[in-house]
C-alpha cells in the first residue's frame, strides 16, 4: 500500500480535509477521498463484472468485501485453493478491502458479543466471530487491505459497555495482527461510540500499534437515519480528514427505485441554491413515480453512464412496475457513477482550495436524506 | 413481406440460412431468448449483443398490460423503448390467455369452463368478466389489473397491439390446446386457427415493416396437421410456426409432428417451432429442417441454479459444487466460465441476484453458441459429425433415447456410433423420456409451456430476492401473496 497526501484544505487555520493518492496491490493509483463500492460476496449487488469497466476508472476499482459473506456456501479451504478473493472474483486489478460488517445485511449485534468475539446478524443467522476465525477467513481471502475485528456498539449503550468495547477492540487488534498473513495491509479499528473520551482512548491505543491505517467503526447502526444523511456524512467525514468511505447508500437508493440527480458541478450548485424552498428533495428522484411513465429522457441528461446513455426514465419506470431485475442493474450503475462523480467534485474542491465553501453549501442544503454512510479511514 | 430468407447450406432436411429482418440479419438455426416484459431477466441489452443474441421474443399479453401497447407506440416502439437494436418477435398473446384461464370446452355456441367461475383459480391478476363464442371464433374479455378495464383479445386486436409494439415478426392469434387433449376439440382449434388467419391478415397494417407468421395447429393428428399446413401455405405468409407442441406430449409424437410439418412447409420460408428450448430438442428439430426456437427454459432454470453444459445440466446448488474449483463448463468461452469457479457460483445461486445474472448469462451464451455451431456445421458440411459429437457428450454411455434415434433416421444422420444397442433396447419405455428426465429438477416438473410462464418466473425471483435481499417495500405483501397463491394452484393442476 502506498498513500501520500497531496493537498490540505484548512478550516479556521487548522488542516482538515485532505486529498491524496492511494495505491493498493495491482489496483491503479486512486485519488482520495475515495469511495469503496459496496458488494455482496465480493461483486457489486447487481452490476456483473463485465459491466464494471463502464464505471469511471480508476475511481471504481476499490471494493469493500465483507468476510462474513463467506461463512456459508464456500469453505475457507476452497477459497484458498482458488487462490483468494481476486482470483475467485476475477477482479485482478481491483483493490479489495475487507471489513467485517457490510452495513446492509451483516450488522454487529453488540448485545450478543462477548469477550471472546464479535457477534453479527447475518442472512445465515447470528454468528459469533472470534479473532482467530476472522483471521482464518482473511488469510484465505487475501484482500489487499483488512480492518481488525471490532466490538462495535450503538450510540445509546452504557458508558461501561462502551468502555468494554474499546478494551476488547484493542485486545482483538493485537490478536489479529499477531495472526495476520503476509501481504495484506492491516487497518486498526477505532470504536468508542459517541463518547469522545473513549474514542480518544481507543485512537491513542491503536496508533501505538503497527498498523497501516485506521478504520473508524461504530457508525451506521443505532443512530436514526435522519441523523446521518448520506451525502452530508460523506462531506463531514471528508472535512474531518477521512480518506476512504464505504457506503450502503447506493444499495438503499437502488432498492428503493431512486436515482441520484443532484448537480455535480459547483457552479450549478451556486445557482441552484437560489431555488430553495421548493419543498422537494433535489438530491434524487423516485423512478417509480407515475410522472416518469412517459418520460423519454435519461435520468441525468449530461450523465455519461451506461444507463443514461442507453435508457430512458420511462423504461426504468416500467421495469420497476413489473419487478424486473434490470431496474436494479441500471439504477446501481447510474447511482454508483453519480456518487463517484460526487467524490470527484469533493477532491476538486479540496485541490482548488474551496472545500470549506462546498461543505457549507451542503450543510445548508442536504439535511433531509435517508440512509447512512459508514465511515472508514 | 418484410424479410428475406436465403438458404446457405443444407444437409438433407437441415438447413443453415440467412434471415434478413428489418432490424437485423440473423443466422439460422437460431434460438430466441424470451424477454417477456421488455427485458431478458437479469441481462442488459448490451450483454445480449455480447453473447451473440440476434433476436428476442416479447410477450404481447404482458406488454399490453404494462406498459401498454399504446405507450410503447407513443415512445417509438419496443425496439426504442428497451433500446434493443436487433430483431424482435412478439407472440399473439393468445397462449397466455388460454394457459392462464385454464379454459376447457369451447363450442361453436360458447365457452364452457372447466370450473365454475367461483372455483376458478384466478391466476395472478386475471379476472374473467365474460366470454362469448362466435361463428368466427371467440372473444376473451379479461380485466386489466392496471386500470380495471376489460381487455379484449380478438385476432384483430392481437394484430393491432403487435403492430403498435413493432416487432420484426408478429404471430397470428391461434387457438391453443394442450397436445395431451384428444378428440374433436383439437380439430375445432385447428379450423378456428385457419379461420382466424384471414382475420389476422386483414387486420395487419404494416406488412412492409412486420412479418406475420401463421401457426400450424392440429395436435398430434397428422391429418389435421396436414390440412392446417396446406391451408396456411395457400395464404403465402412470410414464415410459419409449428404450434401446440412442447406441451407434455411424448417425445416420439413431438418429433413426428415437426418432421411432418417441415416436410410440407415451403423450402424458402423460415420455420419456427414454438416453445422448444431444450438443447437436444433444438438439435433434433434442426436436423428435421426447423429454423427458429424460443423457450424460457435457459433463463428460468438459471434462476433455480441450473447451468446448461454439453453433458446435460449442472446443478450448482448441489453440495458437491461447494468445493469444485473448475469453471461451469471448461469448454465454454463466456465471461462467466472464463472468470468463475463452480464453487463461487454455488455460493451465489438462489441466494443472490448475481447468481441468477451470471447463470442466465452463461445459459443464454450456451444456447447461442449451440445455434452458431448448428449454423456453421451445416455450412461447412460437417453437420452429421456435429450431431454425433453432441450426442456423445450428452449420452457418454451410448444411451441415446430411442426417439432421437428414430428422428435421426428420418433426418438421414447415422448415429449408430453414438449408441450402445443393448443399452437402450433393454428398457425402451424409460429411455424414451430420458432427456426430459435428465433436465428435470423441481421446476421442470411443471411443463414449460403450460405453466403461466412469466408469473412463475416472478415468483421465483420474488421468493428468492424479496424476502432477503430486497426491502419489504420492494414488493407489496399483497402482490406477493397473490402470486404465491396462484403459483401453488397452478402447480397442482399442472402436475
Ligand atoms: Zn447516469
Ligand atoms: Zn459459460
Amino acid at each position: 500500500m502506498k498513500f501520500s497526501v497531496k493537498a490540505w484544505s484548512t478550516s479556521k487555520g487548522n488542516p482538515a480535509a485532505r486529498t491524496g493518492v492511494f495505491q493498493l496491490g495491482n489496483c491503479p493509483q486512486i485519488e482520495t477521498p475515495a469511495l469503496l463500492l459496496s458488494t455482496r460476496k465480493g461483486l457489486p449487488h447487481f452490476i456483473s463484472p463485465d459491466l464494471l469497466p463502464s464505471l469511471p476508472l480508476p475511481d471504481s476499482s476499490l471494493l469493500h468485501v465483507s468476510p462474513l459473506h463467506f461463512m456459508e456456501g464456500i469453505s475457507s479451504k476452497t477459497i484458498s485453493s482458488i487462490g483468494g478473493l481476486h482470483k475467485m472474483l476475477g477482479l485482478h486489478d481491483f483493490g479489495l478491502a475487507a471489513v467485517a460488517r457490510d452495513s446492509i445485511q451483516c450488522l454487529p449485534e453488540s448485545s450478543a458479543s462477548n469477550k471472546l468475539g464479535a457477534s453479527f446478524e447475518t442472512p445465515c443467522g447470528r454468528l459469533l466471530i472470534k479473532p482467530a476465525e476472522y483471521m482464518g477467513i482473511i488469510s484465505s481471502l487475501r484482500p489487499n487491505l483488512w480492518a481488525t475485528l471490532a466490538d462495535e456498539v450503538p450510540a445509546w449503550v452504557s458508558k461501561k459497555r462502551n468502555k468494554n468495547s474499546v478494551d476488547r477492540t484493542v485486545k482483538w487488534l493485537d490478536e489479529c495482527v499477531a495472526l495476520s498473513p503476509a501481504g495484506g495491509v492491516a487497518f486498526g479499528a477505532i470504536v468508542g461510540g459517541s463518547d469522545v473520551e473513549e474514542r480518544r482512548r481507543c485512537a491513542q491505543e491503536v496508533v501505538k500499534r503497527n498498523v497501516s491505517g485506521y478504520w473508524i467503526g461504530g457508525f451506521g447502526f443505532g443512530e436514526s437515519t435522519d441523523e446521518r444523511p448520506a451525502l452530508l456524512s460523506a462531506v463531514t467525514g471528508v472535512a474531518a480528514g477521512i480518506d476512504l468511505f464505504d457506503s450502503s447508500y447506493i444499495y438503499h437508493l437502488t432498492i428503493g427505485g431512486f436515482a441520484l440527480t443532484f448537480p455535480l458541478d459547483n457552479k450549478t450548485y451556486a445557482s441552484d441554491l437560489k431555488l430553495t424552498g421548493m419543498g422537494i428533495d433535489q438530491t434524487k428522484i423516485n423512478l417509480k413515480a407515475t410522472v416518469y411513465r412517459k418520460d423519454a429522457t435519461p435520468i441525468v441528461e449530461s450523465c455519461s453512464c451506461y444507463t443514461c446513455q442507453n435508457h430512458t426514465k420511462a423504461y426504468i419506470n416500467h421495469l420497476l412496475n413489473v419487478h424486473e431485475m434490470l431496474a436494479q442493474i441500471l439504477l446501481e450503475i447510474h447511482n454508483t457513477h453519480h456518487y463517484l462523480g460526487f467524490f470527484r467534485s469533493i477532491r476538486e474542491a479540496i485541490k482548488e482550495g474551496r472545500f470549506e465553501k462546498f461543505r457549507e453549501m451542503f450543510v445548508e442544503k442536504r439535511r433531509n436524506h435517508l440512509a447512512e454512510v459508514a465511515v472508514c479511514a | 413481406m418484410a424479410l428475406r430468407f436465403e438458404v446457405l447450406g443444407r444437409f438433407n432436411r437441415a438447413r443453415a440460412a440467412r434471415l434478413t429482418l428489418p432490424h437485423f440479419v440473423c443466422q439460422t438455426p437460431l434460438f430466441m431468448p424470451v424477454g417477456t416484459q421488455g427485458t431478458i431477466k437479469g441481462l442488459t441489452t448490451n450483454q445480449l449483443e455480447d453473447i451473440g443474441c440476434q433476436i428476442i421474443l416479447g410477450n404481447t399479453y404482458h406488454l399490453a398490460l404494462r406498459p401498454t401497447s399504446e405507450l410503447i407506440d407513443e415512445l417509438g416502439g419496443l425496439h426504442k423503448f428497451m433500446n434493443w437494436p436487433r430483431a424482435m418477435l412478439t407472440d399473439s398473446g393468445g397462449f397466455q390467455m388460454v394457459s392462464l384461464l385454464h379454459l376447457a370446452d369451447i363450442t361453436e355456441k360458447g365457452v364452457t369452463f372447466q370450473f365454475k367461475p367461483t372455483n376458478v383459480t384466478v391466476p395472478f391478476y386475471i379476472r374473467i368478466v365474460r366470454l362469448r363464442g362466435q361463428m368466427f371464433g371467440f372473444i376473451f374479455l379479461v380485466q386489466s389489473p392496471v386500470d380495471g378495464k376489460p381487455m379484449l383479445l380478438t385476432p384483430e386486436e392481437s394484430i393491432q397491439i403487435q403492430n403498435r409494439i413493432g416487432a420484426d415478426i408478429i404471430m397470428a392469434l391461434d387457438d391453443v390446446v394442450k397436445t395431451t387433449i384428444t378428440g374433436p376439440r383439437i380439430e375445432e382449434a385447428m379450423y378456428r386457427t385457419l379461420r382466424w388467419i384471414d382475420r389476422c391478415i386483414a387486420a395487419h397494417k404494416k406488412p412492409n415493416e412486420q412479418n406475420l407468421f401463421g401457426i400450424v395447429q392440429g395436435g398430434l393428428d397428422p391429418v389435421l396437421r396436414d390440412i392446417c399446413v396446406r391451408g396456411l401455405v395457400e395464404r403465402n405468409l412470410p414464415g410459419y410456426a409449428i404450434g401446440g407442441l412442447a406441451g407434455g406430449e411424448d417425445k416420439d409424437s413431438f418429433w413426428r409432428v415437426v418432421a411432418q410439418c417441415t416436410a410440407l412447409l415451403p423450402e424458402d420460408k423460415p420455420r419456427y417451432v414454438m416453445g422448444v428450448g431444450y438443447p437436444l430438442d433444438i438439435v433434433v428439430c434442426s436436423a428435421l429442417g426447423a429454423d427458429l426456437y424460443d423457450c424460457v427454459y435457459p433463463t428460468r432454470t438459471a434462476r433455480f441454479g441450473t447451468a446448461l453444459i454439453p453433458e446435460g445440466v449442472l446443478k450448482l446448488k448441489h453440495k458437491a459444487m461447494a468445493e469444485d474449483t473448475r469453471p461451469i463448463d471448461p469448454t465454454c468461452s463466456c465471461m462467466v466460465c472464463k472468470n468463475y469457479t463452480r464453487a463461487y457460483i454455488h455460493c451465489l445461486v438462489t441466494k443472490d441476484a448475481m447468481g441468477s445474472q451470471l447463470l442466465s448469462y452463461h445459459n443464454l451464451h450456451y444456447m447461442l453458441q449451440l445455434s452458431r455451431d448448428l449454423h456453421s456445421s451445416i455450412i461447412e458440411e460437417r453437420f452429421p459429425d456435429f450431431v454425433r459429437g453432441f450426442l456423445q457428450k450428452m449420452f457418454p454411455k451410448g444411451d441415446v433415447p430411442e426417439w432421437v434415434c428414430n428422428a435421426m433416421e428420418v433426418a438421414g444422420i447415422k448415429i449408430s456410433s453414438c449408441c450402445a444397442p443393448f443399452l437402450f433396447s433393454h428398457d425402451s419405455e424409460l429411455e424414451k423420456d430420458a432427456p426430459t428426465k435428465k433436465f428435470d429438477d423441481n421446476e421442470t416438473a411443471f411443463d414449460d409451456k403450460y405453466t403461466p410462464i412469466n408469473k412463475f418466473d416472478e415468483v421465483a425471483f420474488d421468493n428468492k430476492y424479496s424476502g432477503k435481499n430486497f426491502d419489504d417495500k420492494y414488493t407489496s405483501t399483497k402482490y406477493f401473496d397473490e402470486v404465491a397463491f396462484s403459483n401453488k394452484n397452478n402447480t397442482k393442476q399442472e402436475l
